[in-house]
Order: structure tokens, then sequence, then C-alpha cells
């Protein structure tokens, strides 16, 4: 049996739900390194952009920044974020990777304040960057994060990123895009899914070594359950050997704690 | 929708046409120093912002020269605002922000002080990242706002100072953002002339629409070359002279951020900068030696490892391994 950490575990996970020619908007760290492999290994012609200007670069290792050297290294084309922008606004970018501090029931993320007085917060945040924008504009949002209590609350503090907002047709009636919103939330217990009738967050698989308890004790409300649910494929050997040879070989990513 | 964010500065177009008709477009030298820049063309009170994206192609003298200065009230566009925010907290020197990412560097983590600064010392209204880069945008177009599809729905919109409209043609809602034009906008770029015209190599990222938007535009440049460089091939020209007030050329002028194609960003110094915001006594050490003590950016250069820092930032971004060899 394979040995892997959580954020191994996540990104290997992460990088077989982007399907061959599908268009991603990335930022860096554990989403970044889920496409590469992606790249590597199912997608050879998965369009890579970043927010800050690159198109379709190669990436040669980890980028530290979403607009530094490594995102345009043998990129087609380095431009604006304004055209990266208008390119999801046009419906042209099938998927997007978030985090946050905080994520609901809804997919409603949370990574501009913790408090419950805006203009008094406990801790304040970096804010939206492009993860609000993704999240309105991609087709479909894919959420990488550990799992525990804290960060997968009942009601969030601020919604900084649309989800499902308060249920089904919330979004569409808010003015956002139709046919748009969250997809998948990979964790380090589970593979989360949404339920289409209700909108809300559904268990679709259980990560080995993880028991249905595990789950419920580190989410902070009720997750659907549909059936009896099949566990998680854990990572293959030849999706290890290419995220610690080829995508993270100084171990940026994945010698980190998933925090 | 009633949002509740202040609006920092006026969006009216017409304002801003009779400045635009006053301002100078005439093909004179420029060159001036860092100092006389920021002395001349930033005041107290003054909105500014800040080209490149966050530690990437970062116009640091002009930046640290604001703090040197004492600039104090400032307004601060947060358009993904890393290095070049907590350089500005440093010098508490502005008090207004709009903010689509600050605090934090990115994969790099959380500066303790400038985020307590943000707690505690500004007035903050909420964007994103599209929304900024769509505010210069509507500012460059010369209009007073342009309608987005992003942020509905939540407390991002709540908390800015959009307003829900209705499209003529479609009645599909739409945010209106309003166009935003800034006092002052520094950009660092690769090339430029005497007069102002300026070439970015890679990613642009808003700084065409931010050199249109703001009413003056300070330039640092890696080097200064011949007006030729772009009357042989206009396609080099991001920025045109006619926008541009003032050029200074800086040299490895992105440092500690990363200069594409010249210089890869200086980790080392990053995470100290982290470092030493976990201690009150040890930030004001780190902010007086790096910025109060340096008479200008060479000093600064200097200070954190000169000509060979530079060589070996030089070889990461080449990727050159130059431990290899004798």
């Amino acid at each position: 049996m394979e040995e892997y950490n959580e954020m191994e575990l996540m990104i290997c996970i992460s990088s077989r739900l982007l399907e061959d020619g599908s268009v991603i908007s990335v930022g860096t760290g554990g989403p970044c390194a889920a496409a590469m492999v992606a790249q590597k290994l199912y997608s050879p012609n998965l369009l890579i952009t970043f927010e800050a200007g690159a198109v379709a670069p190669l990436l040669p290792s980890m980028p530290v920044s979403v607009g530094d050297s490594r995102t345009m290294f043998k990129a087609i084309q380095t431009t604006s974020m304004s055209e990266i922008m208008e390119s999801l606004q046009r419906g042209m970018v099938d998927y997007c990777f978030l985090g946050g501090a905080q994520i609901d029931m809804y997919g409603n993320l949370n990574s501009t304040l913790i408090g419950s007085d805006y203009r008094h917060p406990k801790v304040r945040l970096p804010g939206s960057g492009g993860a609000n924008d993704f999240g309105s504009l991609a087709w479909r949002t894919i959420v990488m994060t550990p799992q525990s209590s804290r960060r997968f609350v009942q009601k969030i503090d601020f919604i900084t990123t649309p989800g499902y907002l308060t249920g089904p047709g919330a979004r569409e009636k808010s003015g956002l895009p139709p046919g748009t919103g969250p997809y998948k939330v990979v964790t380090n217990l589970a593979v989360l899914g949404y339920d289409e009738e209700t909108k809300r967050m559904m268990i679709e698989s259980i990560h080995r070594g993880i028991t249905l308890d595990d789950i419920k004790v580190n989410t902070g409300f009720e997750l659907l359950i549909k059936g009896k649910i099949p566990s998680t494929e854990p990572p293959t050997k030849e999706e290890l050997r290419v995220l610690r040879d080829e995508v993270d070989p100084l171990k940026l990513i994945i010698g980190k704690e998933a925090v | 929708m009633l949002s509740e964010g202040e609006l920092f500065t006026g969006p009216d177009p017409d304002e801003m046409r009779d400045f635009f008709r006053k301002k100078t477009k005439n093909l004179v030298n420029k060159l001036t120093t860092v100092s006389k820049a920021v002395s001349e063309l930033i005041n107290d009170g003054n909105y500014i912002a800040v080209g490149g994206f966050g530690m990437v192609r970062l116009p640091t003298a002009v930046l640290l020269e604001i703090v040197r200065q004492k600039k104090k009230n400032l307004g601060f566009s947060g358009h993904t605002a890393t290095l070049d925010c907590a350089i500005l907290v440093a010098g508490k020197t502005f008090n207004k922000c709009d903010i689509s990412y600050v605090i934090g560097l990115e994969a790099f983590g959380i500066p303790k002080q400038t985020r307590k600064y943000f707690e505690t010392e500004v007035n903050y209204t909420e964007w994103t990242n599209a929304a900024l880069a769509w505010r210069y945008k509507a500012a460059a177009m010369g209009l007073s706002f342009i309608p987005i599809r992003t942020m509905m729905g939540t407390d991002t919109a709540k908390y800015s100072a959009a307003k829900e409209i209705t499209c003529p043609f479609t009645d599909k809602k739409y945010l209106a953002v309003p166009a935003l034009y800034p006092d002052v906008a520094i950009i660092h770029v690769h090339e430029a002339d005497i007069y102002g015209n300026s070439h970015i190599r890679g990613i642009t990222v808003s700084d065409q629409d931010l050199a249109r938007a703001a009413k003056r535009v300070i330039i640092t440049s890696e080097r200064i070359l011949p007006t030729e460089f772009f009357r042989n091939n206009p396609e080099n020209t991001t920025i045109p002279f006619y926008l541009v007030d003032a050029v200074i050329e800086v040299p490895f002028g992105s440092y500690p951020g990363n200069m594409p194609y010249e210089y890869f960003l200086d980790s080392d110094y990053i995470r100290n900068w982290i470092e030493a915001e976990k201690d009150v006594e040890e930030y004001k050490t780190f902010i007086n030696k790096n910025i109060f003590e340096c008479k200008n950016f060479y000093d600064y250069l200097n200070v954190n490892g000169g000509f060979e820092k530079m060589k070996m930032l030089r070889n990461i971004e080449y990727m050159i391994d130059n431990k290899k060899g004798n």
C-alpha cells in the first residue's frame, strides 16, 4: 500500500476531476499542483490560466505567486487580468479551484474576515482576490480544503464568494450567470458533491481509513447521504510519482501540513 | 441591493475630461529622481495605485520613498496588494483602501502587524480582482461605471460601493462598478525612454488601463533605452509617453519582488519580513534598517546583499543551478 500525506491525497484526487480539453483558472498551492498532475497524467490538453494574465504555460515548477515568472514559462500568451476575467465572464472557463477559511452547506466561501462585526472583525483576512470572480463566473467551482468543524460551519461570518447562496435558484435570482456554481469539495476525509435538488453538500465518497463518524465530527452542518457511499480510490503509485518527482520536487506544497 | 461601502474617489467623467485636456502631452525629457517624483507628484491625501501584481514587477523604490517622506492619509487601491501593501503600512501612509486582496503575501503567509493595521486603522471597501481591474478599465474608457456579472448575491457586494442595474436590452441584472480614477499610478517596467514610453514584458496585469485611468503616472524602469526602441517597433509601447509624468531609471527596481525575465523574487527576504512582523520591536528595527536608515534604493540593495544577491536572483530566474561546477 502506498503511503502519502493529506496534502498529497487531496492533490491526487483533485487531479482526476479535470477532464482533457477543459479550461481551468488556478491559484498557487494545492490547486496548481493538482492541475499540473492532471496535465501530466490525465489531461494533456488542459488549458491552464492564471488571473494575473498567463495563458497556457508549461509550468516548470510550483509558482509562489499567481503572477510570478513560473506562471509565464513557455506560455502561449501573457496578457492582462481583465482579459482573463473577461474570458471567465464570456463562459470560456470550465473549472476554478478555491479555498477559504469557512465554507457552508451551499458551498459559500469566506476569505474576508472572522467575527460577527464587519467593521470590527476578530481577524481580518486578505479578501476576495479573484475568488469571487472565479466562483461567480466559472462553470464549475472545486474547493480543496482540509475538513474540520471550524471550517465547515452552519453559518459563515461573511460570504466572500458565492456558492449556491441560500439554495436552489438563488444564484440565478441574484443575477449570476445561470448554470454555474459549486461542483466538488475535496477534503482530507472525503469527496463531497452537491445534491441537484436542494443544492446542499453531500458525501460522494469516503477516503481509506476514514469513518462516517470522522466526517460528522469534523463538519458543523448536516451532510446529505444518498444510498451506499463508496470509498475513494486512493492515490496511485503513478500519481504520487508525478507529484513528488515532477510537480513539487522541492516539497513546497506537499511538504506543508494541510491547513 | 443596497451597498454600504464608501466610495473614496469620484467617478465623474467630465471632471476627468477637463483634467486630461489640461494635462501636458509634450514630448519632453521626464527623467527625474525617486525622491523628486515622490515629493512633487504625490501629496498627502492623494489616492494612489500600484502596478504589477503584488510581489511581481513591484515599484519598490517609489514605495520605500513614500514611507521615507512620511506621506499621510493616502487612499490606496488594494488590487492584489501584497508586499506593496506591507511597505505602505510600514509607514502608516494610507488610511483608506479599496480591497480586493490585501495583507497576505500569497503562498508566504500573512504578516502580523500589517493585518493589525487593517483591523484598527484603515477605512475600507470590498471589491474583487476583476471588479478593480474593470473599475480601472471604465476610467480608461472615460466612463463613470461599467456593468459586471461578479460579486452578486454576496457580502462582498454588500460592503462594496457597487449598485445593481438592469440591462436596457436584455433585462438582465448587473452590478455597476464606478470608474476608479487614481490621483497617482506607480508602475515598474522593463524598458522606458526619457519621454516615458514604456515597455512591459510578460503579463501586463492591469497596468495599461491603470496608466490611462490615473491623473499622474510615475514610471520606474529597469533601463532607459533610446527612443528608437519604440519608434522602430511601436508594438513595444505598452504605455505611451503622453500618459506619463515622471521616469526614473532603477535597475533591479522590483527587488525584493520578481521581475519576469530579469530576476526572481527574494524568498528569504519575504520570509524575514513576515518573521519580523511577529514582534513589535523587531518590526521597528527591521523597518528602520530597510527603509529609514537607507538614504536611497541603492543603499537598500546593498543592505540586502548587493550585487551578489542580484546575481543569485538572476540565476534563479533563469533556473541556472549555480552550485554545480567549481
